[in-house]
């Protein structure tokens, strides 16, 4: 038997080998040429939108009123979206990991469906159901004289239809994992059902609450089928940054691409705050 | 059985938990402490949590200071939330994202003290168990040690009138066991409900509790005082448990015919019947021949099968009839030269045999 003709090692993979154990960590050829084709398909594009932007006149392709209005209409949306969702989709949450009752599943189910759905499905169905003729638009309409199609009310209800999953798996998913002992321990000190919810429950999963709050706010940030659907696109009133995008792509180009960037900062921020949220998270059990 | 009295706590009831069921019926009067001794798996920890209120019994009920905290017939229960109950749990779960002042304040707080009057009273335990200098540490940054009294203190805050410990010291390292150990001892001297502690550190149990109840399988094999449970084991995990050989046998004046095979003279208390023989390791004699004039009665031939290496001494493991545990010096060792395999002779007095009716526990 013929062993194998050794390799070069140099002086730094050792100390690197040694230091972190294990075996080789080349990678395989195999794996590396698709991971590669993988990060510039990724990437590239991004590329060409910093390549591209008129970086010169963004102040002047951003300060179109419209371009201010869809920006200012997007993150007050997007926020109201995400406080909306936190007061009511984290009970729900908590009902779905911390009860048992018959139709569970299917509800779980249900309540999840909008992360697949087609955005623009959502937004017909919203329609459907809260449009002027729809089975409970007809009555707000007709008894209290409300419409809410086409307005900032089905910027935000689309939003939160598309959005609000987000932070509720996120948030289940938390306390599904959450070592309950510590509630227990609060019910033997004394604690009632609802001051374990406040004062342990929501503290021990702070971190997955931040992180599915900022999920929720980036997709409502994002959101463009069921709103364009459910609230149309309407300058200062239902058209948001996405929107805005699409529409200024057909006429001003260079505006396009200015809020394109925009939303690229934004959501660069928003996942390095993620990240800082699932580190502490990792810290703190 | 004996009466918790008014203040005491009353326990007699089953939990049922999948095919496993702990059926026991005790008591502890108030400034009694009751050491749970038993294996893993049999039943300490869900007798814990059902007089807690986080297990509601599957039959029977559980009484405290007088009340029903839990009657499965009756149908009453108190949730866990209502019960005067002080639990100090494995791990001690303190809440990680408060300060030590905030988790000792946390049942003060709970059960409806205001915001500076939770902290003033928490401030008192802190400083009664001596941990005012670690107020606003969070649980993170305490040692095994100051976590115990941590949870200790937060139990106490409450003002409970029973007081559980589930394995107080089993998440301590050797060193400072035996320090927290005595200090536990003192605090638990000053509780004036009565407290249950569970371990299966049988040294633990004997410093801490002044009765004990020995649980297998989710039954009560054993309970009393201490130093009688280390006397006259009744089971074979207590004699493992307290060190004693343990044989079961029936008695006829001096003679006990054991039932594994073997028979012992005994000093004769005219005692007829079934029989428990304890005896000390350190008790049993080992000769390398057959003695010839002993004032020893009982001498049998054994093979060693194993030897430990104790603190001072060398535990033998002895294959006869009947087989044994001797403890001898590791001089005698090396003079006898006891290898595993070696024939030798055992012998001990009858007055080294304690001779006991098996009871009903």
């Amino acid at each position: 038997m013929t062993l194998p003709a050794p390799s070069r090692l140099t002086a730094r993979e050792r100390a690197r080998r040694a230091a972190r154990g294990g075996a080789s960590r080349s990678v395989p050829a195999p794996l590396l040429v698709p991971a590669l084709i993988a990060v510039a398909f990724l990437v590239l594009p991004l590329v060409g939108l910093i390549i591209r932007a008129p970086w010169g006149h963004i102040g002047a392709a951003l300060s179109g009123s419209d371009a201010t209005q869809a920006l200012i209409l997007s993150l007050w949306t997007a926020s109201l979206t995400t406080a909306i969702s936190l007061v009511i989709g984290v009970p729900l949450a908590w009902v779905l990991a911390r009860t048992r009752f018959p139709g569970q599943r299917l509800l779980r189910a249900l309540v999840t469906l909008p992360l697949v759905l087609p955005p623009v499905v959502g937004g017909v169905a919203l329609l459907l159901a809260f449009g002027r003729t729809g089975f409970i638009g007809r009555y707000l309409d007709s008894w209290f004289g409300i419409t809410i199609p086409f307005t900032p009310i089905a910027v935000v209800m689309a939003e939160t239809f598309v959005a609000m999953p987000f932070l509720i798996i996120t948030v289940e998913g938390a306390l599904r994992s959450a070592d309950q002992g510590f509630e227990e321990a609060a019910a033997t000190l004394g604690a009632k059902r609802m001051t374990v919810f406040l004062r342990v429950t929501m503290p021990m999963i702070a971190p997955s609450l931040g992180a599915g709050a900022v999920l929720c706010w980036a997709r409502a940030l994002g959101e463009f089928g069921a709103t364009i659907t459910f609230a149309g696109s309407f300058p200062g009133q239902t058209e948001t940054m996405p929107i805005a995008v699409y529409y200024a792509l057909e006429n001003d180009p260079n505006a396009a691409i200015a809020l394109s960037l925009v939303l690229l900062v934004v959501s660069v921020v928003v996942l390095v705050s993620l990240r800082d949220h699932w580190l502490r998270g990792g810290s703190v059990t | 059985m004996t009466h918790g009295g008014s203040d005491g706590l009353v326990v007699d009831a089953e939990v049922r938990r999948g095919s496993f069921t702990l059926a026991v019926s005790l008591a502890a009067a108030a400034g009694q402490v009751l050491g749970l001794l038993g294996p893993n798996g049999a039943g300490k920890s869900t007798l814990l949590s059902a007089v807690a209120g986080l297990t509601p019994v599957s039959a029977g009920r559980i009484m405290l200071a007088g009340q029903v905290m839990d009657d499965a017939d009756a149908g009453t229960f108190v949730e866990a939330s209502g019960r005067p109950v002080g639990f100090v749990f494995q791990n001690y779960r303190l809440f990680p994202h408060l300060s030590v002042a905030d988790n000792v304040a946390f049942s003060p707080r709970a059960r409806g003290l205001g915001r500076r009057a939770a902290r003033s009273a928490a401030s008192h335990w802190l400083d009664r168990l001596g941990l005012a200098g670690l107020a606003d540490r969070k649980p993170g940054q305490l040692s095994g040690g100051q976590a115990q009294r941590v949870a200790l203190a937060r139990a106490l805050a409450g003002q409970p009138a029973l007081l559980l410990l589930d394995e107080p010291l089993s998440a301590l390292d050797a060193g400072t066991r035996l320090d927290v150990q005595a200090e536990l001892k003192r605090h638990l001297a000053d509780f004036t409900g009565p407290c249950l502690i569970v371990t299966h550190d049988p040294l633990e149990a004997l410093v801490l509790a002044d009765s004990l109840v020995v649980l297998e399988n989710g039954r009560i094999v054993q309970e009393g005082s201490p130093a009688q449970v280390a006397r006259q084991p009744r089971t074979d995990y207590v004699a493992k448990l307290v060190g004693l050989n343990l044989y079961a046998g029936h008695a006829d004046g001096s003679e006990v015919k054991l039932t594994g095979g073997g028979a012992f003279v005994v000093p004769d208390h005219g005692q007829h019947g079934d029989v428990l023989v304890a005896v000390r390791p350190s008790a049993v004699v080992v000769s390398s021949q057959q003695p010839q004039l002993s004032s020893a009665r009982n001498t049998w031939p054994a093979k060693i099968t194993g030897l430990t290496l104790l603190a001072d001494r060398v535990r033998l493991d002895l294959d006869g009839q009947p087989p044994a545990l001797v403890d001898v010096t590791p001089a005698a060792v090396a003079e006898l030269s006891l290898d595993p395999g070696r024939q030798v002779w055992l012998s001990v007095k009858a007055t080294d045999l304690e001779v006991y009716a098996p009871g009903e526990r």
